[in-house]
């Protein structure tokens, strides 16, 4: 037997113990401090595309300590990976390989808490995906979030680091504490902690469904906090704006859709065939995801920090992803892990370039920087593809994963939520290409200043201590290589119908269930919905190439409108949204606290109203 | 008496809860904070208890004992632990805020509108 | 919003969030009717299998293992956030522990106090250790042996000195420490790998009595290395706090 499903937990925490206690030396050496954190995060990618490529035929499931089940009930912990998890995994693992070379060298370091830390957070994301225990779930979420908090508040000696963390931290520990009050309550009634056994039970004895729904919900809760969705996203905007470069990449790129990724777990591993009333809950996933990508989308478009701006794009994409999850079906599920992968490395991509503006020129605010990365000429290109990548264009991923989720849409009778979600993308292409066009290429008038945000764009201090005469190698290839990934991976072969196939795996509970609890291998899973078409329609290239030409011309809007007779006058319309959305968005932890009550309640109430 | 202390897992949730959305003091909400989680650990050991039996511990009782759950008890366990290290950086953070920006009062530390 | 709209948003929505969640509590069996069947079969089988009598320190350190694992790491990221986030900055500099009130030195400790502390540091060092090493015996174990060991720490400081606190925790053996301890746990269940056995097997021999001092296996082992590291990641974690308010001030403040 190897050990590979507890080797690439077991790595990362080793090495952060490890890096911690010989502090000593490394002060000395930074570059082998830097080489080792890369080497090991390095080495946990390659062995999760490992137990990825492996799982395709089945689930590969591991258990701790030696405690296999005996007729059907667990008393330890285990580890279930399948293509979908292991492949999340790895790209977390990817992003965070990339960061470690993005901070080679220059970036501000205090002793080896940066790597340490970044290297807890890791293995806090792979045994997230990996784990089949609800409790061990949430285990891993709290490390995730505890280095996160303290990787956020990086720079204490800037009041923004410090508020962002301070509501990250508040928001995402009440989910936190609701997710472990719905574990409580499934417990009392089953009996037992690990999830294909909770889904046997639930399965099986359909009484009480009254705490399901409470318990669901409250789990559910914790993860909507964490995925940033509308009305729990307040947080995401301000941790962003300020934690470092290498972090935003991956609370952008990855730990956002983690949380997407549990809701999928919990949804079809244990409650799915429980809770029964699927039109219920995809009407519910269906609203909240379309809430949320449209107050991202609109949020993005005002902004002018360009990490905040990204920030709330990433929101715009999450609303994006829980549209995917809502139809329920395979060819949905697969082209939200699409879309999550191609966008995963578009956004790094983003983040990598705006990292290297913050390094050379010293600032992150829109205007002030208009025209200034003309000396930045490799940069300016890598910002304005992944910016047509983020916008759909043609053969990055994302235009594959969603087109997917459109043709879902249209196949249930639902072609508005394309046509929404085409939108989506336009605004926040658009407001990224007019990012790009101006800064990079001093295209048309930089966007008008808001004046209360200038103030705050202006304390963005730069987080590198040197060298900010030309752009290290170290921060621009990984950029390159995250951008030139996101285009390949839109470019294999019968990439639809083997995430569709590992996507009719994984929402297949009772296959999941006898391969965890009985160690049996389902050769042919049981598809809820019939496998769907995958090849390319014309309909894909076209929605998603409209979407990126419709990005660029509102990008060129946006920057020549002064120029345009008719549109000269008047204030800029973004910025007619700002009172009203400022208040939502006030900064004020009770706030945030405040909405994720009333969202939670907003949710239970539904919920008890029509499943009853 | 089935019911009592799950009515007052629900009350402490509410409590604290109401403590964090109306507090002016960032000390005070990182307490009501941990009430809050308190409510959690009322609800698994609640959870677990079974009348008319003894703590899982055999040193100087016969193994066979009915006792009272102990996965509900090694889960708060880990709970109180996990809490306390949340805690310490919250205070953290809360001690550099009253010295970036002068206040501990919530409503004065948004540097970000918008 | 406004505080006002604030508090009449959150009393309506968390009436609703009440209501909602007793009505999922009302679904849970009542209070002692347990159903199982996880608890009642490992206190079947704990004793047994482990030589614990301790099924709680069973649990924590053998069969949810892993968990515990993971938890440990929490706590060392936390201390390890802790000193960033409380690091010296530029622009700060340490001031003689002193009084916060101007023109007065820091008042002296009282004799009593000071007596009270040292003399229950010494036993509070043996409770700790005996604490952390008797985890598969009683209600004890790494967790608890490892913050009452801390406690000695601090009740060094309560004596009145604060700087001799510092000096006997200097920051990089605590960190050190704390290294090893969490290292160790997860070195620990490493150890199995070799032996073709899943990570965090139980290797050692488990000895004839159970609960016995040299019972378990790598329980007794595993509750150890917690308790160092939590030991230090507390003495960590209180001594940053306090240096923070005793001698840290920002330069003309």
């Amino acid at each position: 037997m190897d050990h590979l499903l507890a080797l690439v937990v077991v790595i990362p925490l080793l090495s952060a113990a490890g890096i911690s206690a010989l502090t000593p030396v490394f002060r000395a050496h930074r570059r082998a401090l830097d080489s080792a954190a890369i080497a090991v995060a390095g080495c946990v990618t390659v062995l999760l595309v490992v137990i990825m490529t492996r799982t395709a035929h089945g689930p590969e499931v591991y258990w701790f300590a030696g405690f296999r089940p005996r007729h059907g009930i667990v008393i330890g912990i285990d580890f279930a990976a399948d293509p979908l998890s292991a492949g999340l995994a790895s790209l977390a693992a990817l992003l965070v390989t990339a960061a470690m070379i993005f901070s080679w060298r220059y970036f501000e370091r205090v002793a080896t808490y940066f790597h340490a830390m970044m290297l807890t957070f890791l293995a806090g994301m792979v045994g997230f995906c990996l784990t089949g225990d609800i409790f061990d779930l949430f285990v891993w979420f709290e490390l995730m979030g505890v280095s996160a908090y303290a990787l956020t508040a990086y720079r204490p000696e800037e009041r923004g680091p410090l508020q962002g963390a301070l509501s990250f931290a508040f928001t995402n520990s009440i989910g936190a504490y609701f997710w472990l009050s719905g574990i409580g309550l499934i417990y009392g009634r089953t009996g037992a902690l690990n999830m294909a056994q909770i889904g046997r039970y639930l399965t099986g004895h359909r009484t009480a469904s009254g705490l399901v729904v409470v318990a669901f919900v409250l789990i559910l809760t914790g993860l909507l906090i964490k995925s940033a969705i509308v009305p729990f996203h307040f947080w995401l905007a301000d941790a962003h704006a300020v934690a470092p470069t290498p972090v935003c990449v991956l609370f952008s790129g990855v730990m956002v859709e983690l949380g997407l990724y549990g809701i999928a777990r919990i949804y079809w591993s244990m409650f799915g065939a429980g809770l029964g009333h699927r039109a219920v809950f995809a009407h519910l996933f269906l609203m909240l995801g379309l809430l949320t990508a449209v107050t991202g989308a609109l949020f993005c478009f005002r902004e002018r920090h360009i990490k905040r701006l990204l920030a709330f794009s990433t929101i715009s994409h999450a609303g994006m992803f829980l549209v995917g999850l809502s139809w329920l079906t395979p060819l949905g599920l697969a082209g939200a892990a699409v879309y999550v992968l191609g966008h995963g490395l578009v956004k790094a991509a983003l983040f990598l370039c705006a990292g290297i503006i913050l390094h050379r020129l010293g600032s992150v605010n829109e205007t002030a920087l208009h025209g200034r990365g003309r000396r930045l000429p490799v940069t300016g290109v890598v910002f304005t593809l992944a910016a047509l990548g983020l916008a759909d264009l043609p053969p990055f991923a994302t235009y594959l994963g969603k087109g997917w989720i459109e043709d879902t849409g249209s196949a249930h009778g639902a072609p508005w939520v394309a046509v929404l979600l085409i939108a989506c993308s336009v605004l926040v292409g658009g407001a990224v290409l007019r990012v790009a066009g101006g800064v990079f290429y001093g295209l048309g008038d930089p966007p008008a200043e808001d004046p209360r945000m200038a103030r705050q764009t202006s304390e963005e201090k730069t987080e590198t201590d040197e060298g900010r005469q030309h752009t290290p190698l170290t921060m621009i290839v990984p950029a390159v290589v995250l951008m030139a990934g996101a285009v390949a991976v839109g470019l294999l072969p019968h990439l639809g119908a083997v995430v569709q196939a590992a996507a009719v795996r994984f929402q297949d509970q009772p296959a999941y269930n006898a391969t965890v609890l009985f160690g049996r291998a389902t050769a042919h899973p049981v598809a809820l919905h019939p496998a769907e078409s995958t090849a390319i329609t014309l309909t894909d290239v076209l929605s998603g190439a409209g979407s990126a030409l419709g990005a660029l011309a509102l990008a060129g809007l946006a920057l020549y409108r002064r120029r345009i007779p008719g549109l000269r006058r008047g204030p800029e319309p973004d910025l007619l949204l700002a009172d009203p959305v400022r208040r939502f968005q006030s900064g004020v932890v009770n706030d945030y606290v405040t909405w994720i009550v009333i969202g939670t309640a907003c949710i239970g109430g539904y919920l008890a109203v029509t499943i009853r | 008496m089935h019911i009592l202390p799950f009515v007052v897992v629900a009350w402490i949730l509410a409590v604290g809860l109401y403590g964090v959305v109306t507090s002016r003091h960032l000390v005070h909400q990182i307490v009501c904070l941990i009430v809050v989680q308190s409510s959690t650990y009322v609800l698994l050991l609640a959870v677990g208890y079974v009348t008319g039996a003894v703590a899982p511990y055999f040193y100087d009782i016969p193994v066979h004992t009915p006792a009272v759950d102990p996965v509900v008890q090694a889960l708060a366990l880990t709970d109180v632990v996990v809490e306390a290290a949340v805690t310490a950086l919250l205070l953290a953070f809360a001690i550099q805020a009253h010295k970036r920006f002068g206040t501990l009062d919530p409503q004065e530390l948004a540097d970000f509108k918008g | 919003m406004t505080p006002s709209a604030r508090r009449w948003a959150f009393l309506i929505a968390g009436a609703g969030l009440v209501a909602f969640y007793l009505w999922g509590l009302t679904g849970l069996p009542g209070f002692g009717d347990y159903p199982g069947p996880y608890g009642f079969i490992l206190n079947q089988v704990a004793v047994g299998q482990t030589k614990a009598t301790a099924v709680v320190s069973a649990i924590n350190f053998e069969y949810r293992g892993f968990d515990t694992v993971g938890e440990e790491f929490i706590l060392f990221v936390a201390a390890a956030g802790v000193s960033v986030v409380l690091r010296h900055l530029r622009g700060e500099r340490d001031r003689s522990a002193m009084d916060e009130a101007l023109g007065r030195g820091a008042a002296p400790t009282s004799d009593a106090v000071r007596m009270v502390a040292l003399v229950f540091t010494g036993p509070t060092v043996v409770i700790g250790w005996y604490l952390a090493t008797h985890a598969q015996t009683s209600p004890s174990g790494g967790f608890q042996g490892g913050v009452v060991l801390a406690t000695a720490f601090i009740l060094i400081y309560l004596s009145g000195q604060f700087l001799m606190f510092k000096r006997v925790s200097p920051v990089a053996l605590a960190d050190a420490a704390e290294a090893v301890g969490a290292g160790g746990f997860a070195l620990v269940g490493l150890s199995a790998l070799p032996l073709s056995m899943p990570y965090l097997s139980n290797v050692l021999p488990l000895g004839h009595t159970p609960g016995a001092i040299d019972s378990s296996g790598t329980i007794a082992l595993i509750s150890l290395f917690v308790g160092v590291e939590v030991a230090a990641a507390f003495v960590l974690i209180v001594g940053e706090l306090l240096e923070q308010t005793l001698l840290v001030r920002q330069e003309g403040g």
